[in-house]
């Protein structure tokens, strides 16, 4: 053919029929950055080549030059949609180290927390997904509840993203009646925002054709590649760490988790929408529990643990015994025992591990997070090959690939 | 039968015998030391034992002993029975003269970026490995940063006075 | 449970028809017609009409999503058309921590964007790195682009980005026409490698 015409081709490139093209780490599409290298044969995917790292900010390396309670900052900003639940984990971590045991009161209060976060990653997640396949609405809707949330934990912490929230043993300080107040709207409105929110979507033919089918996975597929959270349920495993190794007194509530059967992205948004659903009956059984409280139990807010627990100011400034705990604390000189513990929470994208070392110093030996999102983004490429680029737009986005968790 | 940690380290012993050291139940969980040339034989082991079936990498990750000479890297996996509800944790020392550990990928596909992660931070060869780059940092740097010697700021930056700073 | 507001009850002044509108610039006002300079209209036009490309890497790309929401709304002073190609854009907003593997990317869809162009540095991490003093960490995008306006936090509350919106349309609204090809500018371009 190129001597048909004397055109001077260049070298190989008629053997060469898919096209690459670079997702680049700046893309609307993809959240947070990392970048997709795709060769496309017209419109399918033949072969996708992944690159993280854009945001790597080395929190491993940071952990072990900061004492235990400085570490909940950089916790925060893993899953920084849902950095509660990061924070609950690192002090459930530290707690297991520590053998410290908190009041019941104070694991209510936390999955109080816990479960309003989760319910604040899942709203993005599914909205973003709306988003990119043209529904814009949707987002706008579930923005204004995430707001409420917001204001909730500025009522507990001061903060609205990187909460920072509790301390080793409990929380910094009760929640007050405006919290109460503010968590009570939400459980009063956020249902109808929900079941409106799911109008849009579940049963919209659009969305059910560019979702259903696509960025499918199989249960041992998933499993192999160390799947968890959302992403696995969807395949039809029904592994929670919630359930599983139950922590911060999750055995004493009384809900499903939900499960899906192909692992599409259709059964991605399924699973996420039916996980808030959960989680709003979580906890409204957590504030009726938190609200059987009363009296002198009704102000604990913390374990009995003075060695790890900052003392009161008032017994700080008249007893000895506050004054020299308060010291060690804030020097870092509190006797942290030396061994090695994992543990692992149920974070927005599945289970969020924390393996660390500690050598009796005030910070840590070796610190490892264990982040879903780098370990399910591996299966990337397999779940593409052969989808049309659209669909793979929609996979990334329906994995809720967070890009704070995954470099760390 | 339920599986405890008493029932795996009695299966452990008896098929790899005294290879296998370091037993210990730190917080509950069942830890073991696995010589570096056994490591694939006691995961493929762990994982097609019909009663044991350890069939989920959890964690794959590293830490950097200094003080431990002619095994100064540890390995360190973490699997899963997601069936009877066990974990266990298997730790491979290797000098840190010639870390060559053989991969974990043939049999969990999820090892893949969790070695070039490992071998990106702690410089660990792992033997086998389909594409042994770095991930997460940039490719021209030639140092392995998680490694206790290195510091944690860029020495070269000029803005930040470390004297202020109390490093 | 509402707080009673302390700041900002100053009423404005609004003209005939109960609505408050932006400054008049100084002119000639004639018969239907109005003659003033060209870089004041042309500096209200821009002000209040920037696309911005959000340069979102991390926590401070989400609170700038909270920006765009219908709560802190950043739609109300023009910048209701976020564009993601660097062609288009007048503002490249950084938000979030920029690490040494990404730097010349920021680098390059500065270049790729056309004059007059601005930068607004949201977060700590954009503004020198933040809390991450570490070897792969950018300590400040100023390090690879020049950088109009800093906003500090951690993340910055939704209303401090809007601030710093604000104070690009200060920018904006009182460049003279000439800046671009004055010789500091060009100074400036060079001391960052760019020609």
């Amino acid at each position: 053919m190129s001597d048909h015409f004397n055109i001077k081709l260049p070298e190989g490139s008629i053997e060469k029929t898919t096209t690459t093209l670079n997702l680049g780490p700046t893309h609307p599409a993809t959240h947070g950055v990392f970048q997709n290298i795709l060769e496309l044969d017209g419109e399918r995917i033949v072969k996708s080549d992944s690159t993280v790292g854009y945001i790597h900010r080395a929190f491993e390396k940071i952990a072990e030059r900061r004492p235990l309670y400085q570490i909940t900052t950089l916790t925060d900003r893993l899953n920084y949609c849902s950095s509660p639940i990061n924070n609950m984990g690192w002090h459930l971590t530290c707690e297991k180290l520590l053998g410290v045991k908190t009041p019941k009161r104070v694991d209510y209060l936390r999955v109080i927390i816990m479960e309003l976060a989760r319910i604040s990653d899942h709203l993005i997640c599914n909205s973003i997904v709306g988003v990119d396949s043209g529904a814009y609405t949707g987002f706008l809707y579930v923005m204004q509840y995430r707001e409420l949330i917001y204001e909730i934990y500025e009522e507990v912490c001061g903060a609205r993203l990187t909460t920072n929230m509790g301390r080793i043993g409990g929380f910094e300080r009760n929640f007050s009646n405006a919290a109460f107040q503010k968590l009570e709207k939400f459980l009063k409105e956020y249902p109808i925002v929900q079941k409106e929110f799911e109008n849009l979507f579940s049963r919209n033919r659009i969305f059910i054709e560019r979702t259903k089918g696509t960025g499918a996975i199989s249960a041992d597929r998933a499993l192999n590649y160390g799947f968890t959270g959302p992403n696995l349920r969807a395949s039809g495993v029904d592994y929670d760490v919630r359930v599983h190794s139950p922590y911060a007194s999750y055995e004493d509530f009384d809900f499903s988790v939900p499960v899906g059967t192909t692992g599409d992205n259709y059964d991605r948004y399924q699973v996420r929408n039916e996980e808030i659903w959960q989680s709003l009956s979580i906890l409204n059984q957590a504030y009726k529990k938190v609200q059987e409280f009363k009296g002198a139990e009704a102000e604990v807010f913390h374990a009995d643990a003075p060695e790890y627990y900052l003392p009161e100011k008032k017994d700080v400034y008249t007893k000895m015994e506050a004054l020299i705990y308060h010291f060690k604390i804030v020097m870092g000189e509190a006797e942290i025992p030396a061994g090695e513990v994992y543990m692992s929470v149920e974070g927005g994208n599945g289970e969020l591990g924390f393996y660390l070392i500690s050598d009796g110093g005030r910070s840590p030996y070796r610190l490892h997070f264990r982040r879903p999102c780098f370990i399910y983004y591996q299966a990337y490429p397999e779940l593409v090959k052969g989808s049309m680029l659209s669909d793979a737009i929609i996979t990334m986005s329906s994995l809720n690939l967070i890009a704070g968790e995954m470099d760390a | 039968m339920a599986l405890t940690n008493e029932f795996i380290k009695s299966r452990l012993t008896e098929k790899f015998g005294p290879s296998i050291t370091g037993m210990e139940e730190p917080y509950g969980m069942l830890s073991v030391t696995v010589p570096r040339d056994l490591n694939l034989k006691v995961l493929n082991f762990l994982f097609d034992e019909p009663e044991l079936g350890f069939r989920f990498l959890t964690d794959l990750t590293a830490v950097h002993y200094p003080e431990r000479t002619g095994e100064e890297l540890c390995v360190v996996y973490h699997l899963h029975n997601l069936v009877e509800n066990i974990r266990i944790r298997l730790k491979v020392y290797a000098p840190v003269e010639k870390p060559d550990v053989y991969t974990a990928t043939g049999l969990f596909s999820g090892a893949n970026w969790m070695e070039r992660e490992t071998y990106d931070f702690f410089g660990i060869n792992f033997v086998g490995h389909p594409n042994l780059k770095r991930i997460l940092n940039v490719d021209e740097m030639d140092y392995f940063p998680l490694r206790k010697e290195f510091p944690l700021e860029d020495q070269t930056r000029i803005d930040k006075d470390d004297d202020m700073f109390g490093r | 449970m509402s707080r009673p507001v302390r700041f900002n009850i100053k009423e404005k002044d609004k003209n005939d028809w109960g609505i408050n509108t932006v400054e008049m610039p100084d002119g000639h006002m004639g018969e239907g017609f109005f003659a003033t300079s060209l870089d004041k209209v042309v500096g209200l036009a821009r002000k209040n009409s920037i696309w911005p490309l959000p340069f979102a890497t991390s926590c401070c790309g989400i609170e700038f999503m909270a920006t765009m929401g219908s709560h802190y709304d950043l739609g109300r002073f023009g910048s209701e058309r976020v564009g993601f190609s660097p062609r288009q854009c007048d503002l490249l907003m950084v938000m979030g921590t920029i690490a040494k593997k990404m730097g010349p990317i920021v680098k390059q869809v500065y270049l790729q964007m056309a004059e007059p162009r601005w930068v607004i540095a949201v977060g700590a991490c954009a503004s020198s790195g933040g809390i991450f003093d570490t070897y792969s960490v950018l300590q400040g995008i100023d390090q690879v682009v020049p950088v109009d306006v800093y906003v500090p936090g951690c993340p910055p509350r939704p209303e401090a980005i809007i601030d710093g919106i604000l104070r690009i349309q200060d920018l904006v609204h009182n460049e003279s026409l000439r800046r671009r090809n004055g010789d500091q500018y060009k100074g400036l371009l060079e001391s960052y490698g760019i020609q």
